[in-house]
């Protein structure tokens, strides 16, 4: 976790993040010093970090937060099917079709959010990966679930900044396609489609999945017995919010 | 009949009444006989999805209650040479369904609609392809109905959960049509998903009402949904 990368990536998403940032941190966590972030790497410190960040992102994004937190995501995505297209032997022939619907789909998303955009829309990031991602076909479709999944979460994540607004449905349109997109990926690999019980990998990317409750009702006192808890948690996907979103995807913005 | 339908409050009674009986055709005849001899009487009742947010909640319990009787049916009596791999699916999706449709029941308390009487005969249970292509049909839509709700929600609680739910919608949809096109671009194909945009469907209530009636034999109306 580059906690560097992860702060850059925001000032980009928000022009005052800084200022933002600086408020809660001098009271909080840093004291001021941009340098101890680098510091902040043990569990507890990253969970603090992810608290200032809610407070000071939490509640007041824009549209244009939104759409430019979501093509940074598309932008990752688009990048990484791109080049998975262009890696030789990466694909076999018969997942082929599949990558190539899905990178269509990125692509359009990424054209699509940088024409509502306009000149508001954040310029494209220069992604890295870890290094035998385009040569090993299975640590390329661990990845790709990750990025799906944790892409399918933070849509549902800014949903209600946009509430009762056309830019939701569209939100809403891209978020049920990453949600296809996860399905099919994680059943190439042998799981499930959906998002199933605590061993999903890397935990980051799944924590919160297996909630029981919704909207205040305890779910398992609600459904039958016959119905497994790890159903009940299979049944709701979970938000993430940009923090930790960002958090997930900040390794790979270089 | 018309005595009872007139009065909102009759109504309502009576609505609950037929649900908590699981619409039993006779007990709705021989109340609307009471009331009303003279007239044709419908075998089961009429369902307003009622207004606001709780009309929408109404809305997405509709859809869940047709989704779970499905299922409930289809994993009940498998089609001819259903592979233990469709049924691991068919259950869960069963499953899954059973719990939105608790849920949004629970969610909704006294202003829930009835439980409604489903009406499955266009759909051959024995045959895969039948099953599976209206699975299809229903995931689909289910996630052009979500998604062309959404905006409609004006609680941001009740806009979360409907996005919890719309995704797992879309993992379905996925699955089933992998099951009928495997390794192909169908789970996200170009008849659901537009090619320009990469955008699924998004339809409203009124859209999404005529093609769910066909499988209900109450009628329902969401003329009081907010557009």
């Amino acid at each position: 976790m580059n906690l560097f990368k992860i702060f850059a990536e925001i000032e980009q998403v928000d022009a005052d993040a800084v200022n933002k940032l600086a408020y809660y941190s001098r009271r909080q966590l840093l004291s001021g010093a941009t340098a101890r972030l680098a510091k902040l790497t043990t569990g507890a410190a990253v969970a603090t970090f992810g608290t200032v960040m809610n407070q000071a992102f939490g509640q007041t994004s824009s549209a244009t937060d939104v759409l430019n937190f979501a093509l940074t995501l598309e932008y990752l995505e688009n990048d990484y099917y791109q080049r998975a297209l262009k890696a030789t032997g990466l694909i076999p022939a018969s997942d082929l079709a599949i990558f190539t619907q899905i990178a269509q789909h990125e692509a359009a998303h990424v054209a699509l959010l940088k024409s509502v955009l306009g000149t508001s829309a954040v310029a494209l990031p220069t992604f890295k990966y870890q290094a035998d991602t385009f040569t090993n076909y299975q640590t390329f479709l661990a990845f790709a679930q990750a990025f799906e999944d944790t892409g399918v979460r933070a849509y549902k994540g800014q949903a209600g900044f946009l509430k009762q607004t056309d830019t939701l449905t569209v939100a809403l349109q891209i978020h049920s396609v990453e949600a296809r997109h996860a399905s099919e990926v994680r059943r190439l690999r042998g799981l499930k489609g959906w998002i199933s019980g605590s061993a999903e990998t890397p935990a980051a990317a799944y924590a919160g999945e297996t909630n029981m409750t919704q909207a205040g009702i305890d779910l398992r006192s609600l459904i039958p017995a016959s119905i497994s808890d790890v159903a009940i948690q299979e049944a709701f996907d979970e938000p993430l919010d940009k923090a930790a979103v960002l958090a997930i995807a900040g390794p790979y913005i270089a | 009949m018309n005595t009872i339908t007139s009065n909102p409050a009759t109504r309502r009674v009576f609505l609950r009444y037929a649900g908590a009986t699981a619409l039993s055709a006779t007990v709705l005849l021989e109340a609307c006989k009471n009331n009303d001899s003279t007239t044709p009487v419908p075998a089961v009742a009429t369902v307003d999805l009622g207004s606001g947010d709780i009309g929408i909640l109404n809305y997405a319990y509709a859809l869940e209650q047709l989704e779970a009787a499905f299922y409930t049916k289809v994993v009940a009596s498998p089609f001819s040479g259903m592979t233990a791999a469709e049924t691991a699916i068919l259950t869960d999706l069963r499953d899954h369904e059973i719990i939105h449709r608790e849920f949004l029941k629970k969610a909704l308390g006294a202003a829930a609609i009835p439980a409604l009487t489903v009406k499955f005969d266009s759909i051959n249970f024995s045959d895969r392809a039948s099953v599976l292509n209206t699975a299809k049909t229903f995931e689909d839509l289910g996630i052009a109905a979500y998604n062309g709700a959404g905006k409609l929600i004006s609680d941001v609680n009740y806009l979360l959960v409907a996005g919890k739910i719309v995704s797992v919608e879309a993992r379905h949809a996925a699955a089933i049509r992998d099951l009928l096109s495997p390794k192909t671009a169908s789970f996200a194909g170009n008849d659901v998903v537009s090619v320009d945009k990469g955008l699924d469907g998004a339809m409203t209530p009124t859209q999404v009402l005529p093609l769910v009636q066909p499988f209900v034999a109450n009628t329902i109306t969401g003329a009081n949904l907010p557009k």
